[in-house]
């Protein structure tokens, strides 16, 4: 699974970072967790507001820190 | 406004947590109603203090006041929170798409105060706005808007200056907003936008819209008050009390000659003094409510207040990465011109 987090490095978007980070290591899933910093390829997602997660080119969420439980759920973890 | 983004959550133990504001709004709402007479019986009979001493007053000022603004400002940013929910920065771009100048700019304005965004994301906004084809005078009063005419703001001016202040700052900020987009749209500046900003393809967004319900929406405005009010309570205290050792001690006309109606030159200078920095709304309007007390005129410290937020060194540094200076330059002097006729009139016909 290739899970991408968009945002250019304010407070929501680390937390983000931080939240999904916990929930691979809890659920034990193999994933390939990268930030997405450049604006070009954020907005190649057609995202505009930022924190945004996407996983394996699919955005999922945009604008907005979802819970952990949303999260797994988000991932396809049951 | 534009500082916080909000939560979603779906947690169906959470349901519950949608009956606890019939409980706590009502009981918000009494607090309010007897916080006067609770806090005078507190510090006439309680604490026993002399009336009228300067040390008695700033108490009184400082224990009536902090209350109320935090009140005010829990149920607000929670009632605001959920109607944010109604609305997203996609749907406010769709709405613009394809608007006259004049029209997109009045739309732009009002949008700007209740769409949800975070001010780290107002560079991909601005692009995703001027590559859906949207006029930049439009973005622009967007982008004024949001930041300027924020809950924070609105609750401390409504709860320190009364609801006219509240209701004259709002109006005004939004015609501020409008203007100086209308005016940056007829300048013609679009090529001081960085050129790759209009080489960026946007790819088609289908996020696919999760249901929400009304406990969603509930729970968007817990987090909002969780968010904000954890965020700004602590400058509310501070700049109360402040504003408490002026009321008190601080002599009559103190301010008169340096903020007064008098003094013509002071709009410009809160202005000049106002752009660069960068506060929030809560730790400052109580410090300027107490020197209105002192002399200081309304439309001065509306100024002050208006380019302190709504402008700020910080937002113009994130915007020149897609902005050349030229741009960055007409942004802020159309917007502090707009700032400063509003403090002219507002001196004037007070």
């Amino acid at each position: 699974m290739k899970i991408e987090i968009l945002g250019v490095g304010c407070a929501k978007c680390h937390k983000l970072e931080e939240l999904v980070r916990e929930v691979v290591k809890k659920e034990g899933v193999s994933a390939d967790i990268s930030k997405v910093e450049d604006f070009k390829k954020i907005m190649a997602y057609g995202v505009m507001t930022t924190p945004a997660l996407v996983v394996d080119g699919e955005v999922k969420v945009a604008g907005k820190i979802p819970s952990s439980e949303d999260i797994k759920k988000l991932l396809g973890i049951k | 406004m534009a500082e916080y983004c909000n939560t979603l959550s779906k947690n169906e133990q959470e349901n519950k947590k949608k009956y606890i504001p019939l409980v706590l709004i009502p009981l918000a709402v009494a607090v309010y109603v007897f916080l006067e007479q609770g806090v005078n019986f507190f510090v006439d009979h309680v604490i026993n203090l002399e009336k009228g001493r300067h040390l008695t007053e700033a108490i009184r000022f400082f224990l009536y006041d902090t209350p109320k603004v935090l009140i005010l400002l829990t149920v607000i940013v929670f009632v605001v929170g959920i109607i944010r929910s109604y609305f997203s920065a996609e749907k406010t771009r769709k709405a613009l798409e394809g608007k006259p100048l004049f029209v997109g700019n009045i739309m732009a304005a009002c949008l700007g105060i209740v769409t949800p965004f975070c001010s780290c994301s107002a560079i991909p906004l601005f692009i995703g706005f001027v590559e859906s084809g949207i006029p930049l005078g439009v973005t622009f009063s967007f982008l004024v808007a949001a930041p300027m005419i924020n809950e924070v703001a609105l609750v401390l001016l409504f709860g320190l200056f009364g609801w006219k202040t509240a209701l004259l700052y709002a109006s005004t900020g939004l015609l501020i907003a409008i203007f100086s987009g209308w005016v940056i749209g007829r300048l013609k500046v679009e090529r001081f936008v960085e050129e790759w900003v209009y080489e960026i393809k946007s790819g088609d967004f289908q996020m696919v819209e999760q249901k929400i319900t009304f406990n969603d929406r509930i729970q968007t405005g817990y987090t909002a008050v969780v968010d904000i009010v954890s965020k700004v309570w602590i400058y509310i205290v501070a700049g109360i009390a402040v504003g408490a050792v002026i009321h008190g001690y601080v002599p009559e006309n103190f301010m008169a000659s340096l903020m007064g109606k008098g003094a013509w030159w002071s709009v410009p200078l809160a202005v000049a003094i106002g752009v660069p920095l960068y506060s929030n709304a809560a730790g400052f309007i109580p410090i300027l409510q107490a020197l209105l007390g002192k002399g200081a005129a309304l439309g001065t410290a509306l100024a002050f207040m208006m380019s302190t937020i709504g402008l700020s060194l910080p937002e113009m540094i994130i915007l020149k990465k897609v902005m050349k200076l030229p741009l960055i330059i007409v942004f802020v002097s159309v917007v502090a011109t707009g700032i400063m006729i509003v403090g002219f009139l507002f001196n004037w016909v007070y």
